[in-house]
Parts: structure tokens; C-alpha cells; sequence
């Protein structure tokens, strides 16, 4: 153990291997954080119907353009009957769009969500002041609008005036001249922060009719959610819920259909999928890096095994048996793999803490984790590749003859 | 009953084959306490004598018996066990470990035993050969004649039946080797048995009894009739 530069130089092997492993678990972790946290903001059990026919594992037709005017609002009615979707707990149609918002003399752009009654009871969040559209304004089509906590900022921040009462002006993003519709800020909405890349504080809520027939000028639906009353009846909504807009949309039996229904549940489990597949060719990497590190010890302890070939016949002259050599070496090389697997350790977690800061500094929901269980399995992979590697060279040590060892220059 | 007891003891050695005969037929016996030097040229099967009494190697042939028992059939645990507790090496280039401090080398013997107390066990040796201001040195720190003596503390430590000394003077100038020899005169008086391997008549000469080696044959065996007592300070006496 006195050369230690040598030493360290053979752990480097191990202890990048074991630092990549701590990392790799680490940021698994961080991530399945990431992606259920999102979830969790929106709320669980949750399903989306969107128009046009799309894979459900992939993206929305939105996403390429393609317009499609087949979801309505007699839809959304049509799955509100407890009879036909008996799991559904609420539904919420919904519009997007961009708008620019207008309060005295500032103007801001953002993003609205055209929406029902049922969106509170839908999505979580909680509100910072003030409530949401009461269901009378939101379904009536009052001229009332709730923010987000981006926008109340943007329009009302630092002028002491209360958003809740005020009227505000909203326009198509479209619409160059100044005008649109008025409407009386009736809530702000608790920051939420970032789900699926997307600003969750930068949007306005107003009531579908305006959303459609005075910023859109259309009839159609862009979103209907639906909140499932437990798990494991989600597969059965969905069922439910192709059904009834199966013959409300009058399509044939095997036809196709014009809509697609997805659950949150899909969409984690696909991001699940992506995280771990990942992580399995990280863990390989990592895996590839403890072997190189192996055949650096099993090396090292065959130079060392020559170096101390005396040694050996004079501790063989001594009374020392060939399992106390063996035991020796591999006890040798057992801790040079188990002092970079501490090494590695130490620096696995200093990165991953790091990583962990550098995310959270960018704005995600990033858990700092080190499972206790990769910690331990970290050492115990890094004591066996001592053990495995330092086998042979030990098993060489252990068989020397020690008149032989003795006379060695 | 005889320490040592061989009857027409024989080595052969092949190498790619060929046979090699190197002992061809040793007969002598040995008792407790006495020093014995085993004499001969390079060449002439003295080592391979000495590696075979002290349990490093196995006779092709003949009778050993150690303590009147008859060592053919130990096997190589318990010939470990034996060198570790009735043999002490004193070896000419002193193999002692690197890096490690005069105590810790002859506490290397107590490793392997069962022994309780191996501190003290180990500065008592140490005390024996005059070395106890040496304890915490490192073996590169001390001179060859002390790294000898460390040697020989080492070979003591376990309380031997007997002590192997192959050429323990070789690497030492004159006075150095008289001192290592002293002690082993003195440890001899103390009643400790001692085999001392030589090619040298004068280091022989310090034996109380001399066997002489030619070509894997006894060719003399003989009490020593003016034993050379080396002195503390090196100087001969006669």
C-alpha cells in the first residue's frame, strides 16, 4: 500500500465505475421525480380526448398542423351522462389560443384556455386570491377571466392595485387593432409552475363561449379532459368514453375513428420507458468502465504478486499456509477496490448533488436522491470485482514454491 | 529419541527430463541443543539438505524422522504448522520486509501462529539479540548487521526446536557477522538447538560439531575440537 500513486492510479478504474453508477441511479431517480411530478401537478387519473385520429403513444395531430373541427360541445355533454361514462367524476372542454391582454396603458401576450365549470374540478392547482369562474360565469359565458400568477405579475405588479375587480381587455393575438372584449378579473392562480415544458402560470382562463365565438371565431373543441374516480377504471373510461363519441361522430362499426383518447398514465409510462432505457445503457456504460477497472487490478496484483515473490517464500518459511497468502491478496486487492468504491462513492454523490442544484436552478422538479440500496450495492459490486480480479493473482501467490520464491531476484 | 533423525535420505531433481541427483543418501543424527554446521561447496546439496530438514522440501527417498516421528506422510498444512512453530530461518540475504519496522518484522512469525501476547513476545526477541532502542525503526533505517540480528529475533520469536542459519555471515563485513555469530553461540548456551549452513571453514569453526557435504554425501562428521568463540566487540577469541 505504500506506493500510492500507483494505487490510486489502479482504483481510477473502480472509482469511475462506481461514481457512474451512483450518478446514473442518482439521476434516474431525479428524473422519475421530474416526470411524476409533473403528473401529479396536473392530477392523476386523468384523461384527454383530442380531435383526429392519432397513435396514442405519439404525438396529437395538432402538433403538425392538421386542423380537425370533429370534437364539439355536444360531446363533452354526451360524456357528462353518468349512465353512458359512469367512472367520469368531471369533464371539461377546452380551447387554446394566443391573446394579448390589455390593462390601461400596458399590453401583455399570453396564452388563454377557453373553459367550462369543470375545469377545477379536473386539474389541481389552488388559488393565490380570489376564485376561479364560478360555474354559472364559466358555463354562462359571463365576461369574467382568472390569471395566472405571470400575468397578475405582468399587468399588476407593482402598481398596489388589486387584480381581483379589475377589467381587462382581451384580444386575438391575431386582432392588430386595440379593442376586444372586456372582462373582470375575478382570481389569480397560486404559481404551478412548469408541466410539460409548458408555463402554466403564463395563461388566462376565460369561459369557453368567449374563448370559441369572440378570440377564435370557432365552433369546435381543441381538448375535452376527463378526471377517471380511481385507476384502476381507466382503461374502462377510455372504453367508455370511444363509445360514446363512436356513435355520437356516427362512425361505422371498424371504421376509423376521428379522435383520439389518451391517459397521463400512457404518457408517464412512456416517459418511464425512456428514463429507463436510458439508465440501462448509462448502467452498461458504468458496467464496461468496473470491468476496465478489473483487469487494472488484476494487473496491478500480478505485478505486485512478482514484485513480492520474497515475501512470499519468506512468509511461506514462517509457517504461513497457502490459503493465508491467498487470503492475503485478496484481502489486498479487496481493499484497493473497496477504497476507490468509497472514492467512487464520495464522488458520485458530490455530481449528482451538483446535478441535482443545476436543475433546480433551471427550474425542475429535481429530487436529489442516493438510494441507500445503490450505495450498498455500489460497494459490494466494487469488493467483488477485487475479489474476482484479485483471484488469480492470489491463486499465483498462493502456489509458489517457496524455496523458488526465496532464491527470486 | 533424536531431534533429527535421516536414514539414506535422497533428492533427485528433473529438469525437462533429465534427472538430477543431489543427495545420494544422507545418514547423521541430531540432538536437542546442539550446533551443528553443515559444511560443503556450492553445489554439493547442502541447501537442498537444509530446505529438506526444515520442512520446505520433501526427500524423493529415505527415512526423516523429526521428533520421532516420521514427517513422509504430513501433509502441507501441518508442514506449515511445523515450520511455524519448531523451525526459525536465518536467511544470508536477511528478507526482511520492506517498508515495515524492526517489531512488525518479527512479529511476522506470530501472525501465522496461535500465540497470544505477540507484543511482548516480539520485544523479548528483540531484547535477546540487543536490539530493543531499534523497535520502531523501518528495516532501510538500520545496518546489516542489525538487519541480521532483526533476523534472528524473528527466528527466535516462536520458540523453535531448532534454528535454520544459511550463510547468516555472507552478506556481512567480519565484525557485523562476529556479532551475529556471538549470539548465535549465546542462544546455543541458552540451550536453543541451531543448524548453521557454511561454506566457510572459520564460520563453521564457531560449530560445536561440523558435518561435512561433497556431492549429495556425508564425507565427515566430526565434533569441533577448537571452537572459535566469537566476542561482542568482534574481536576473535580462541
Amino acid at each position: 500500500m505504500a506506493r500510492k500513486g500507483r494505487s490510486f492510479l489502479t482504483m481510477l478504474g473502480i472509482i469511475i465505475g462506481v461514481a457512474g453508477v451512483i450518478i446514473i441511479i442518482s439521476l434516474g431517480a431525479g428524473a422519475q421525480s421530474l416526470v411524476l411530478g409533473q403528473v401529479t401537478k396536473l392530477g392523476t387519473n386523468l384523461l384527454s380526448v383530442q380531435p383526429g385520429n392519432s397513435n396514442p403513444q405519439g404525438p396529437p395531430a395538432q402538433v403538425f398542423g392538421i386542423v380537425t373541427t370533429t370534437l364539439v360541445n355536444s360531446d363533452a355533454d354526451a360524456l357528462r351522462s353518468p349512465t353512458q361514462v359512469p367512472h367520469a367524476v368531471a369533464v371539461n372542454a377546452n380551447v387554446r389560443g394566443t391573446a394579448t391582454v390589455d390593462w390601461q396603458n400596458k399590453s401583455v401576450d399570453t396564452n388563454f384556455v377557453g373553459t367550462d365549470s369543470g375545469y377545477p374540478n379536473v386539474i389541481d392547482f389552488t388559488m393565490q386570491e380570489g376564485q376561479f369562474m364560478a360555474a354559472s360565469d364559466a358555463d354562462g359565458g359571463a365576461n369574467v377571466v382568472t390569471l395566472g400568477t405571470t400575468v397578475a405579475n405582468e399587468l399588476f405588479g407593482g402598481t398596489g392595485v388589486d387584480p381581483i375587480g379589475q377589467v381587462i381587455k382581451v384580444r386575438s393575438a391575431s386582432q392588430s387593432q386595440p379593442g376586444g372584449v372586456p372582462l373582470r378579473v375575478v382570481g389569480v392562480i397560486a404559481p404551478r409552475g412548469t408541466v410539460f415544458f409548458q408555463d402554466m402560470d403564463d395563461q388566462i382562463f376565460l369561459p369557453l363561449a368567449i374563448g370559441q365565438e369572440q378570440l377564435l371565431g370557432i365552433h369546435y373543441l381543441q381538448s375535452i379532459n376527463i378526471k377517471v374516480d380511481s385507476a384502476d377504471n381507466v382503461n374502462q373510461t377510455i372504453n367508455d368514453v370511444t363509445r360514446v363519441l363512436t356513435e355520437t361522430h356516427h362512425i361505422a362499426p371498424g371504421a376509423p375513428i376521428d379522435f383520439t383518447v389518451r391517459s397521463t398514465d400512457t404518457a408517464v409510462s412512456l416517459l418511464t420507458t425512456i428514463t429507463s432505457a436510458l439508465g440501462l445503457f448509462l448502467t452498461s456504460m458504468a458496467a464496461i468502465a468496473l470491468l476496465v477497472g478489473g483487469i487494472g487490478i488484476l494487473n496491478i496484483m500480478l505485478v505486485t504478486v512478482a514484485e513480492r515473490t520474497r515475501e512470499i517464500g519468506l512468509r511461506k518459511a514462517v509457517g504461513a499456509t497457502n490459503g493465508n497468502i491467498m487470503k492475503q491478496f485478496l484481502l489486498e486487492a479487496g481493499t484497493l477496490t473497496s477504497i476507490g468504491g468509497l472514492i467512487g462513492i464520495a464522488l458520485g454523490v458530490i455530481v449528482s448533488f451538483l446535478m441535482a442544484i443545476l436543475m433546480q436552478s433551471l427550474g425542475y422538479d429535481w429530487a436529489f436522491v442516493v438510494s441507500p440500496i445503490s450505495v450498498i450495492s455500489a460497494i459490494g459490486v466494487s469488493i467483488l470485482t477485487g475479489v474476482i480480479f484479485g483471484l488469480y493473482p492470489s491463486f499465483k501467490a498462493a502456489k509458489l514454491d517457496p524455496i523458488e520464491a526465496l532464491r527470486y531476484e | 529419541m533424536s531431534l533429527i533423525n535421516v536414514e539414506n535420505l535422497k533428492k533427485d531433481y528433473e529438469n525437462d527430463g533429465v534427472l538430477t541427483p543431489v543427495l545420494h543418501g544422507v545418514d547423521f543424527r541430531m540432538e536437542l541443543g546442539e550446533f551443528v554446521a553443515i559444511m560443503g561447496p556450492s553445489g554439493s546439496g547442502k541447501s537442498t539438505l537444509m530446505h529438506i530438514l526444515s520442512f520446505l522440501d520433501r526427500p524423493t527417498s529415505g527415512l526423516y524422522e523429526f521428533e520421532g516421528e516420521d514427517t513422509k506422510n504430513f501433509d502441507k498444512k501441518y508442514l506449515a504448522k511445523l515450520r511455524n512453530e519448531k523451525i526459525g530461518f536465518v536467511f544470508q540475504s536477511f528478507n526482511l520486509l520492506p517498508r515495515t519496522t524492526v517489531l512488525d518484522n518479527v512479529k511476522l512469525p506470530l501472525i501465522y501462529s496461535q500465540k497470544k501476547n505477540q507484543d511482548d513476545l516480539a520485544r523479548k526477541a528483540l531484547a535477546d539479540v540487543g536490539l530493543s532502542h531499534r523497535l520502531d525503526f523501518y528495516t532501510n533505517q538500520i545496518s546489516g548487521g542489525e538487519k541480521q540480528r532483526v533476523a534472528i529475533a524473528r527466528a527466535l520469536v516462536c520458540d523453535p526446536a531448532v534454528i535454520f542459519a544459511d550463510e547468516p555471515t555472507g552478506n556481512l563485513d567480519s565484525k557485523s557477522g562476529n556479532a551475529v555469530l556471538e549470539i548465535l553461540q549465546t542462544l546455543n548456551d541458552v540451550g536453543h538447538t541451531i543448524i548453521l549452513v557454511t561454506h566457510e571453514m572459520d564460520t563453521a569453526n564457531h560449530a560445536k560439531r561440523i558435518i561435512h557435504i561433497k556431492d549429495g554425501m556425508i564425507i565427515g562428521d566430526e565434533k569441533v575440537a577448537k571452537r572459535t568463540i566469537a566476542s561482542a566487540d568482534g574481536e576473535l577469541r580462541k
